[in-house]
């Protein structure tokens, strides 16, 4: 039945069968590959008794080397933080003010705070930190909450409406929807706040808008309407708009009401993260960063 | 086509449908509120579509052909055309989501255009459908050919396709509506997983039959692999599913292994899918395609038992190297580590015997593009496997993991071995399947040729400069120790090879539509050929083509 052949090529013979005219020849298995099964086992071998490898009933052989990955891990991380220690630790104890005074300590500091920013804040902030629609610009001047460097690192602690026991709450009331002002009465109060940043308005029309937002939103964002730092309330006088300033947007904040959120860093980042990251605003702030 | 099914036969057929259709129906009323009614829905329709199909020749006269003297053929040809259909599909998809990586914006804000629900259909579309029709509908052509026997069955091989494609369209829908089990290439839910198993054990049930009729002393190595490919598919698809179904009417359910386990357990399955489905299947399309092109016979009978159990040992250890500094024990790590490097010499040992195979064929190789791309495939089958080996290594993964790199080296793989292998094979295919003198245009196949090598070589350097960027980009400290780039800085830096990733796979795409369409020209437009030795009882031997017993 099977009928060796030999290749005339080649001059090696066939395994003698057949397959829909498909043959095999009886080649020896090269010499390299000989060489190459023994030098990637031989590899293996040395790979298993000097490294952890094998299970055994309830533990395993653990090598040679005595290596572990989370022995490794563990002295990663000790001599990365020693690495930064000298600086993190002067970060630490300094108050910010002389943070900011000291450009070598200033260079860590900045090298830091690009990843920790990019990574943390600039999702919602923006790489620039300028802000965008509902999530303010961190280098305006204006603040919601207060942006001495105290009070930017309670902030990220406790996060603002976030799910932490602190947490800085601020909502404003749905004013049209919850039925507490009609539609008129919204947009004479939107006219009347328009008017606080210089938008020309009839004095009758300017008359009822005071009204209306002394009743209603007077007792957060003040009289004079320069809001509040302790309930997170805006100044409206600045033109600065989170929500935009034009009417449609306005209507639609008063109506619905506005509820910010940022969440909590407390255990996400810690102390000295947290702390770069203020003393990076008011360097932003200062314009004195790259 | 069902005009060749006894009348028997089409009443199975139908019988069969019905009974699907009866599952669907079940599917829809109790799933109704839940995204399994809709696949409830898919099934029915489905049902119906095949149930039509072959009422419409109830009522045909009984087949004429003669059954001894015959392979049976028609579902090959259908699955050689669902194969390319699924190709355009998946690669679609794939030029799709590479591009949503560069302009996010093209997800035209809608959920189920999101990118994690359009991954799954690209990864899906493209193994699954495409790669698994090829598989299906070659292993087909290639277990009656080596064996010199017909199919025992008419039936059992149209219901491994359809119910087959049934399971590609219930996951590929699936993934659209949301639902995943979230591990990856294995997304679909329990009721899909289930409906796989049924498929896979008839695939099964078929091949080993086949074979048993086999006029042919010897098993041919090509069916080893496809074998291997059928029943290690089966063991690996059935653990990693394993899970509880939160309820019975609908389709979410919660995996049997948690943690670590679960891991494991699923990058044993992803490892050895990579193995098992796009190696091991691929490479039985490789050992009787190739020699067949370029007349040759194969290099050598030993290399080929030293590769096969090879790959068959070494690649089920090798899992655990795609958790290399995770909380999967560091002796598991190494073990993987180990013998994936071991793997690599089995792997170039069959790449080595397919390119030692064209000895005495290479002006072949020049002029002819279909054993070209199938040359240029063993090339690629080599470089991935390199490749791989080498990011097994655990200090070199802890640079390339979860970085492009590793997008890169299974494009290089699923483009540059799996890929190109099918459509020189579907090339060589197609005229023997549709009796036809050649393929309509030579040319075509050299455009799909050229276009397919470029558009991987150009993905795969993207990848890998993009990859080895990002990896060194996430691992840069600054002078103070503290990390040098956010996340952003990486994505601005790799954007440019995005879009050149994009572009080498609209190039790939293009070159498989130019494939589809030469080969619906070929069937259409060529004249027939009857090629010679294409019948059981036309061999050498002339032996019966079915054992006297039948």
């Amino acid at each position: 039945m099977a009928v060796r052949k030999r290749d005339p090529l080649t001059g090696h013979q066939t395994t003698g069968h057949e397959w829909d005219g498909i043959t095999e020849l009886n080649t020896r298995v090269p010499r390299s590959i000989w060489f190459f099964v023994f030098v990637t086992h031989l590899w293996a071998l040395i790979v298993w008794i000097l490294l952890p490898t094998w299970p055994l009933v309830s533990t395993y052989t653990r090598g040679l080397l005595g290596i572990d990955q989370r022995d490794e891990v563990q002295a990663d991380i000790v001599q990365a933080n020693a690495v930064r220690s000298d600086w993190a630790s002067r970060v630490e104890a300094l108050p910010v003010a002389d943070i900011l005074a000291d450009p070598g300590l200033m260079v860590p500091v900045r090298d830091t705070a690009h990843q920790l920013f990019g990574d943390n804040c600039a999702g919602c902030h923006g790489a620039d930190a300028a802000g965008g629609p509902a999530f303010p610009s961190l280098v305006d001047g204006d603040w919601l909450w207060g942006g001495d460097a105290e009070t930017v690192m309670e902030t990220l602690r406790v996060g603002i409406n976030a799910d932490h026991p602190e947490t800085r709450v601020s909502q404003m009331l749905a004013f049209g929807r919850d039925g507490i002002l009609g539609r008129d009465d919204i947009r004479t109060v939107v006219d009347y706040v328009q008017s606080l940043s210089g938008t020309p308005l009839s004095p009758e029309r300017t008359a009822a808008g005071a009204a209306i937002f002394a009743e209603n939103c007077a007792s957060c964002h003040g009289a004079d309407a320069h809001g509040s730092r302790d309930l997170g309330a805006p100044n409206l006088t600045d033109d600065i708009w989170l929500y935009g300033g034009d009417d449609a947007s306005m209507f639609t904040t008063v109506h619905d009401g506005r509820q910010g959120w940022m969440p909590t860093w407390e255990h996400r980042l810690t102390d000295t993260e947290r702390k770069i990251l203020a003393v990076h605003l008011q360097d932003l702030q200062r314009g004195a960063a790259p | 086509m069902m005009s060749n099914l006894t009348v028997q036969e089409r009443a199975t057929a139908m019988l069969i449908a019905t009974a699907a259709g009866v599952v669907g129906l079940l599917m829809a009323t109790a799933g109704r509120g839940d995204a399994m009614g809709v696949h409830g829905w898919i099934v029915m329709i489905f049902a119906a579509a095949m149930f039509a199909i072959v009422a419409d020749k109830l009522e045909a006269p009984e087949p004429t052909e003669d059954r001894a003297a015959s392979y049976y053929d028609d579902p090959t040809r259908v699955g050689i055309l669902i194969a390319l259909f699924w190709a355009v599909v998946g690669m679609g998809m794939g030029v799709w989501v590479a591009s949503q990586l560069a302009w996010p914006d093209l997800r035209f804000d809608a959920a189920w255009s999101s990118f994690g629900r359009l991954r799954p259909v690209h990864t899906s579309g493209v193994i699954f459908g495409f790669g698994g029709n090829a598989l299906i509908a070659t292993s087909f052509h290639i277990m009656q050919r080596t064996s010199r026997a017909r199919m025992p069955n008419q039936v059992l091989p149209w219901f491994v396709l359809m119910a087959y494609n049934l399971f590609c369209i219930i996951a590929a829908s699936g993934y659209l509506m949301g639902i995943t089990q979230s591990k990856e290439y294995a997304e679909p839910e329990w009721y899909a997983d289930i409906w796989l198993v049924v498929v896979w054990v008839a695939y099964f049930v078929l091949y080993i039959r086949t074979l048993a009729r086999r006029n042919e002393p010897h098993i041919y190595v090509a069916n080893w692999y496809y074998l291997a490919f059928i029943l290690v598919v089966a063991v690996l698809h059935i653990v990693n599913n394993l899970a509880v179904p939160a309820s019975l009417v609908g389709a979410k359910s919660y995996s049997a292994f948690a943690g670590v386990q679960d891991a494991m357990t699923q990058w044993w399955y992803g490892h050895n899918a990579v193995a098992f489905f796009l190696t091991s299947g691929f490479l039985g399309m490789l050992y009787y395609f190739l020699p067949k092109r370029a007349g040759r016979p194969i290099y050598s009978y030993r290399l080929s038992i030293l590769s096969f159990w090879g790959i068959v040992f070494f690649y089920i250890w090798a899992g655990s190297h795609h958790l290399h500094y995770t909380a999967l024990p560091h002796w598991v790590q190494t073990l993987g580590m180990t013998f994936s490097v071991m793997l690599l010499v089995p792997s170039w040992a069959s790449a080595g015997n397919a390119l030692m195979t064209l000895n005495g064929a290479w002006h072949k190789v020049r002029s002819d593009a279909t054993l070209r791309f199938m040359m240029v495939a063993a090339v690629f089958y080599g470089l991935s496997t390199f490749e791989g080996s080498f990011m097994a290594i655990r200090p070199v993964n802890g640079l390339s993991h979860y970085t492009d790199w590793t997008v890169g080296h299974v494009h290089a793989g699923a483009m540059g071995w799996v890929a190109l292998i099918s459509f020189g094979s579907i090339y060589a295919l197609t005229p023997v399947l549709w009796r036809r003198e050649t393929m309509y245009s030579w040319k075509a196949v050299e455009w799909h040729f050229w276009l397919a090598l470029g558009g991987t070589v150009v993905y795969v350097f993207a990848m890998w400069n993009s990859g080895v960027i990002q990896g060194l980009m996430w691992r840069t400290y600054t002078q103070s120790g503290t990390l040098s780039y956010s996340f952003v800085d990486t994505l601005v830096a790799m954007h440019p090879y995005y879009v050149a990733r994009a572009l080498g796979g609209l190039m790939f795409l293009t070159g498989a539509a130019i494939g589809f369409w030469n080969v619906v020209m070929t069937i259409r437009h060529v004249p027939r050929a009857v090629p010679a030795l294409d019948y059981p009882t036309s061999s050498e031997a002339h032996e019966p083509a079915v054992p006297a017993a039948e």
